[in-house]
């Protein structure tokens, strides 16, 4: 109670004798803990020497003996070097195009005037509305078609145009002063100049926020890759993942799997727990994705 | 237009009243080519994969092929007839409509509870924020992957700490009566952080002064909550509702991983059930006919969340 007591310090004085947030506060701290629990077991699982059996594979008390031979055989069974290569070339690959095209339209729509301005806002605007998950089976006749299919670049390619991103630079350049840019004209600066020397390096708190939900989100997509990719050898973490997860099923092997699991997201946690401040506010922008 | 804008200099002094509109027109398109290139690459895929994307499911999903091989025929409306008839499809949407209602219902409660637990920030309470956020963070076949071992008959997680109580022991995959919750659980674990993030955002709007008001006229928890704090939130509300059905429809890999729609199709979802259709049966008229109308469904969501979104923008 003393510990509560100290975290209620600073509630407004007509609140800090009711008994409804304390307990409210109490169920979330518990539900934290439950919300834990898989992320817990899966380090102990991974931990845990197969001599524990499989009866013990349950529990939560890490093994007295740990041991990394887990991670040696889902490093040997699964190719996770390789599938890390491919997400993360996917990532790359989207990102930077993401950023060419977002700039660009960005730009045109704060601050230029020009014909047909608003259907072309209201095009860009209907990308959000029509979930692309859902256009799965026309893009992929279509990236067949590219002669894309079984290639990263079909996998990256409906990615590439981003409304949600267009809209975050439109606003980030709406707020830069526009006498900036009128002495970089009367200096004799051309478009692409003002863009890049002007727009771009004040602008980066967006840019990074707007890299942070695609890499985010290009990390973990499944379903468009596995309808693209066909060869092992170019499945990203995500496909590879569940292709060794259905693997190592069949021999019970779970300290393995909580290691192949562990390896895939690994990375994305620990850049999280680095950055955990600015992951949350790009996340609250993502809503309007 | 006013004259500051550099853009429109050249066509205020030369849109002379008696101009040829054509002239006035290529004029205008001048003035907005450089817009027009900037927009470009944008608008090129924009039409290939989104735009082109719906034509062609619009096309597609009139044609159909007797086999694999045969030539592609006009059928007209046959394989919307044919999607609505198939007991799997009208299955999936019953099992579509039961799963976004049992995610979004229990994920936005749990999120309204961690965010009004958790608004004040200091140490603890950003820590504890952060593990309510992890998952949403990690793939959904990470997610399913650790949850197939937490589900796993007998010797599984949930069977060892908790199935010990229960006198019978669920199988929580394979029983098709319980299947479809186990992978809702797994849904709501790693949604209602993400949802927390908007309520939070949500009651930092709520007015201090209101809140300070209720507090000296005596108002307790429960009628701060349902009178000041829950009023506030309601375009919160009707966002992330809106986010959490669009979520159900399209956030599905963990079907995939786990259970292939099974056991009996009682996990079978509509996104499932396109997959299905196209890679599994190469039934490309179907598959589009059965995207369409989940489009058509879709859509008229998003029109909500898109007006939603215009009083968003109008507030902020």
């Amino acid at each position: 109670m003393k510990l509560i007591d100290t975290l209620w310090k600073d509630a407004p004085l007509a609140t800090r004798g009711e008994i409804t947030p304390k307990l409210g506060f109490l169920l979330t701290v518990l539900l934290a803990m439950v919300w834990l629990i898989p992320f817990l077991w899966m380090v102990v699982a991974t931990l845990r020497p197969a001599s524990d059996g499989i009866n013990a594979m349950a529990e939560l008390m890490p093994s007295l003996k740990p041991t990394l031979d887990n991670v040696r055989d889902a490093w040997e069974i699964g190719d996770f070097p390789r599938y890390t290569l491919n997400t993360t070339i996917i990532c790359t690959g989207i990102l930077l195009v993401q950023f060419v095209t977002i700039t660009l339209a960005g730009f045109a729509f704060a601050r230029l005037d020009f014909a047909g301005k608003t259907v072309i806002f209201y095009l860009f605007l209907m990308q959000l509305m029509l979930v692309p998950v859902l256009l799965i089976v026309p893009n992929l006749s279509l990236v067949a078609q590219l002669g894309l299919y079984d290639t990263l670049a079909g996998v990256m390619m409906p990615f590439f145009a981003s409304a949600f991103g267009t809209f975050l630079m439109r606003q980030a350049f709406e707020a830069i002063p526009t006498e900036l840019e009128d002495a970089a004209l009367i200096d004799g600066a051309s478009l692409l100049q003002r863009i890049r020397h002007i727009y771009v390096p004040l602008s980066m708190p967006s840019f990074s926020a707007f890299a942070i939900i695609s890499v985010t989100s290009h990390w973990n997509d499944f379903l468009w890759p596995l309808m693209v990719i066909n060869s092992p050898d170019k499945r990203p973490l995500t496909v590879g993942l569940s292709v060794f997860t259905k693997t190592a099923e069949g021999t019970q092997a779970w300290g393995t799997i909580a290691a192949g699991t562990l390896m895939v997201i690994a990375p994305l946690l620990v850049t999280f727990l680095i950055f955990q401040k600015r992951f949350i506010s790009s996340f609250v922008t993502s809503g309007i994705k | 237009m006013s004259l500051a804008e550099p853009a429109a200099l050249p066509v205020a002094t030369s849109a002379a009243p008696r101009l040829h509109v054509l002239k006035r027109f290529s004029n205008r398109f001048k003035a907005s080519l450089p817009a027009y290139l900037l927009l470009l690459p944008s608008l090129v895929f924009l039409a290939l994969f989104t735009y082109g994307a719906m034509g062609r499911v619009l096309v597609d999903a009139l044609y159909q092929r007797a086999t694999p091989k045969a030539p592609l025929r006009f059928v007209g409306l046959d394989n919307i007839a044919s999607v609505l008839a198939d007991p799997a499809f009208t299955g999936a949407v019953v099992n579509n409509l039961i799963y976004a209602v049992g995610t979004a219902v229990p994920s936005i409660a749990l999120a309204l509870l961690f965010a009004l637990a958790l608004a004040r920030t200091h140490a603890v309470n950003s820590a504890l924020r952060a593990a309510l956020f992890l998952p949403v963070l990690i793939p959904m076949v990470a997610a399913s992957a650790l949850f197939l071992f937490i589900f796993l008959p007998n010797v599984g997680l949930l069977d060892y700490y908790i199935g010990r109580l229960l006198p019978v022991l669920p199988n929580w995959l394979g029983d098709p009566d319980i299947a479809l919750y186990a992978i809702m659980i797994i849904t709501i674990w790693k949604n209602a952080g993400y949802y927390m993030l908007f309520f939070l955002a949500g009651l930092q709007a709520v007015p201090e002064d209101v809140m300070e008001a209720a507090h000296l006229d005596g108002a307790g928890p429960y009628q701060r909550l349902r009178h000041i704090i829950l009023p506030e939130l309601k375009p919160t509300f009707l966002f992330v509702t809106v986010i959490a059905i669009l979520n159900a429809v399209t956030q599905v890999d963990h079907v995939f991983v786990m259970t292939q729609g099974g056991p009996s199709n009682s996990t079978n979802l509509v996104l499932f059930y396109i997959y299905q259709q196209a890679v599994e049966h190469y039934d490309i008229g179907k598959a589009s006919a059965a995207t369409l109308l989940t489009l058509a469904a879709l859509m008229g969501l998003t029109a909500l969340s898109f007006r939603t979104m215009a009083n968003r923008e109008g507030g902020s």
